[in-house]
């Protein structure tokens, strides 16, 4: 598994373990060119391929086979291959067909974003900030479903939902029992758990870290504040729990510890998944040893007056394609 | 009189018994190929052959059964998929309520050539009587000892099984058909791994229509190649057409490819013409997810020459011009039917089936199902036209699988050669709820090669 191959991206050459898909590639790069990812994660088997935003161009297949692809292929699901070309900021199609996928997002989202609490750090929410019309051409009912209720830790509001199956692998993975899953076919597939039961186990809790949108939330935090108006502090604490490290992220208003999540790295996946005692139990400072504030992007609304001015990364500044497209990119990230 | 090869004795009294399917030359194929053909023989045959997949894609089967992997040690696979749900598609329904044992030779067959000594037939779940005959036939077929251990004394075994599934649709895209096969829910899977590397429980896998198995029949009968005389081009061997629709003689016909469609729609040999006299205003040519074509470019090319029944020639002019032969599903359409409404109704059709796991599909279908309903109702406006071209747009080609696709090019097949209906439908509100469009110039002969048609992609 040692050999490289070297795989272009947006312009951009990187030479990546042979195995990797796109949009780990892409992700070894960073910036701009790494395509948005609302069903993948990389913790998670088997996760991708369903939400088709991460698609890209691959206008060269490899050097032994330049044809570039017929269709446009979804990142995380396609491996790369020596010498092969992706596009994605710079191909046009692609930002099309990605603000095409945005929209159909969007369609059944009931967009209560004001009164949901992933609002400020929902990935949909980012996805139609940058890529989605400022009016929605759907105009009849949104579906919604019947609310069932799956315990006293977890709030299930399925209208959000956006069906990237991260919670179905989290409870196969990651917990020792699954209990919900997919019910029905089509526009009326739902998270459900069938029989009314409780989602009940030591890192059920993790669902809620690894829901990209307001589907799955901590009952305990719900309605209590809005993310952006609490502030972020890395603790941890010496966990019981065999798997669980105790290393968290303290979400406090105040003297008050809010909300407690797992730790999230750069591209918002969860580093260390944490345990139902650590999330839910353990909401006073006297708990944890904490270390240091939080690094939030400052792109994001977490962090807002915080803007940044517009400097090229190094390795584009000679390439006038990736820089328009990056400054398209950062003009979305920026507009109001 | 076009030669038959599959539904050569589909009149003889009692075909579907085993005695009587033998007395008309039954089972000389499994005789043939595992007394005297090594398996890769039979796979030289098929790819000599030129046999291509009669589920709708059309890709060569020897070569599909050439890419199968062969580790050692690790079972292979036949799946037989039988889960024929295609609106206008019911040949093999047919063939396997009237010949079932021709199934069963070609399954045998092929696993041999396969080196699969586990087979699956996955029947769609509504097909219960289908069901119950095949597994009459196996269980025949297994007393004659063509099925079991050591089939007539060659040393080859084989176990033949049938599956019921639960009548979805997607089930009939051969990775959600293992899915589903393998007991869970059948959402497509991601390729790749195709299933020839990946399939059923991990095993190398090949997945092939019934009628393509069937057809394996007479390929060992006669010879690959005398089978590759048979057809035009590319397109060769005999094919199951289900004609329906506004024919005078709806039903399943054995064509040879490179039948002109003039000839199958008029003659009395097969559909024998539009039937109360009407004339042809459309037809779809192999099946509901194909792009719809208007009567003039359905019995000529664009450039005036006639249009055959063959893989090559239906496509002719890509989907500007042209349409698929896809799984053979044919439909016809007189001056009375509506588009809009048919098209709604085949829109209707994909929301109600798609799996739901990837968003394009399983969004947009509904999406799409909504404005034809709102503009078939009377309440549509132009935008909704372009709304409807769009939304098509950003599903065909962003799915998993290929049903995105197939919601979509009926859809934007039928924006773009009827889109004077669906305007008129937009005009007229009122007209349009009591009255029909019409066959307005849909019928209009093509003399010469039109003007460049705008490919609206």
């Amino acid at each position: 598994m040692s050999d490289l191959v070297k795989v272009t991206i947006d312009g951009i050459t990187v030479e990546v373990e042979n195995g990797t898909t796109i949009l780990n590639a892409a992700r070894q790069i960073g910036g701009d060119i790494v395509p948005p990812a609302m069903c993948y994660y990389s913790k998670l088997k088997g996760s991708g391929g369903k939400c088709r935003t991460c698609i890209v161009k691959v206008s060269k297949g490899s050097e032994k086979d330049p044809r570039p692809m017929p269709k446009l292929v979804a990142s995380c699901r396609t491996t790369v291959m020596d010498g092969m070309e992706v596009l994605n900021i710079t191909s046009p199609e692609v930002l099309e067909a990605r603000a095409g996928v945005v929209e159909i997002l969007l369609i059944n989202h009931p967009l209560d974003c004001p009164v949901c609490d992933q609002a400020g750090e929902c990935d949909l929410q980012n996805l139609g900030y940058e890529h989605g019309l400022q009016k929605t051409r759907y105009e009849f009912e949104r579906r919604t479903f019947d609310r069932i209720d799956i315990g006293d830790k977890i709030q299930l509001h399925m209208n959000r939902c956006i069906l990237c199956y991260r919670c179905v692998f989290t409870a196969d993975q990651i917990t020792n029992k699954r209990v919900h899953g997919i019910l029905n076919r089509g526009d009326h597939s739902e998270i459900s758990t069938y029989i009314q039961t409780a989602v009940d186990n030591d890192f059920s809790g993790n669902v809620i870290d690894v829901c990209p949108v307001g589907a799955l939330t901590d009952k305990t935090f719900r309605f209590k504040n809005r993310v952006w108006f609490t502030k972020p502090v890395d603790a941890h604490r010496n966990c019981s729990h065999e798997n669980c490290k105790g290393e968290v992220t303290l979400w406090y208003k105040g003297d008050d510890v809010l909300r407690v999540t797992a730790r999230k790295d750069q591209f918002g996946e969860v580093e260390d998944f944490i345990c139902n005692e650590c999330r839910f139990d353990k909401k006073k400072t006297s708990d944890w040893t904490l270390e240091h504030p939080t690094h939030i992007s400052e792109t994001s609304v977490i962090a807002s007056n915080h803007y940044e001015t517009f400097k090229p990364l190094p390795v584009i500044k000679e390439n006038l394609a990736l820089q328009e497209a990056n400054q398209r990119e950062l003009e979305k990230t920026f507009k109001i | 009189m076009g030669r038959k090869l599959l539904l050569e004795h589909i009149n003889v009294p009692g075909i579907n018994t085993l005695a009587v399917y033998r007395e008309k030359g039954g089972y000389r194929a499994v005789e043939k190929a595992l007394k005297t053909l090594t398996p890769e023989e039979i796979v030289e045959e098929v790819k000599k052959s030129g046999l291509r997949g009669r589920g709708g894609a059309g890709f060569p089967t020897g070569m599909k059964w050439s890419f199968l992997a062969k580790p050692e040690g690790v079972p292979r696979y036949l799946v037989c998929n039988a889960d024929e749900s295609e609106p206008g598609t019911f040949k093999d329904r047919y063939l396997m309520t009237h010949i079932p044992h021709a199934l069963i030779e070609g399954m045998i067959v092929s696993s041999f050539a396969l080196g699969a000594n586990t087979s699956y037939i996955y029947v769609r779940g509504e097909m219960m009587p289908q069901i119950r005959i095949l597994e009459r036939a196996i269980e025949e077929a297994k007393a004659a000892g063509l099925l079991g251990k050591n089939i007539l004394g060659s040393g080859y075994d084989l176990e033949l099984y049938v599956q019921p599934g639960g009548g979805a649709y997607i089930c009939g895209e051969e990775t959600a058909l293992l899915e589903s096969l393998e007991g869970k829910r059948g959402n497509p899977r991601i390729k790749p791994p195709f299933p020839a590397i990946a399939g059923l429980y991990g095993c190398p896998t090949v997945v092939n229509n019934v009628e393509s198995i069937a057809a394996v029949v007479p390929i060992i009968n006669d010879g690959g190649d005398e089978y590759a005389k048979i057809g035009i081009g590319r397109s060769t061997g005999t094919k199951l057409i289900s004609a329906s629709g506004n024919l005078v003689k709806p039903g399943v016909y054995e064509i040879e490819l490179g039948l002109p469609v003039e000839e199958f729609i008029y003659s009395d040999e097969y559909c024998g013409g539009i039937a109360n006299g009407k004339r042809l205003k459309a037809t779809v040519a192999g099946g509901s997810s194909v792009p719809v074509l208007p009567a003039n470019l359905t019995l000529k090319l664009a450039n005036g020459d006639p249009r055959l029944m063959s893989y090559e020639s239906l496509s002719e002019g890509g989907f500007a011009t042209g349409t698929m032969l896809g799984s053979g599903g044919f439909i016809a359409f007189d001056e009375d039917q509506c588009i809009v409404r048919n098209t709604w109704n085949f829109s209707r059709f994909y929301h109600h089936e798609s799996c739901g796991q990837c968003s394009p599909c399983r969004e947009g279908t509904g999406w799409m199902e909504k404005i034809l309903h709102k503009i078939e109702h009377g309440h549509g406006t132009m935008e909704d036209i372009d709304l409807l071209w769009d939304v098509q747009r950003k599903i065909e080609g962003n799915t998993i699988c290929p049903l995105g696709d197939a919601a979509a090019w009926p859809v934007a097949s039928a924006i773009r050669h009827f889109r004077d209906e669906f305007e008129w439908h937009v005009k007229e509100p009122m007209k349009s709820q009591s009255t029909n469009y019409g066959l307005a110039n849909y019928a209009n002969p093509i003399e010469k090669a039109p003007e460049e048609v705008k490919s609206q992609n």
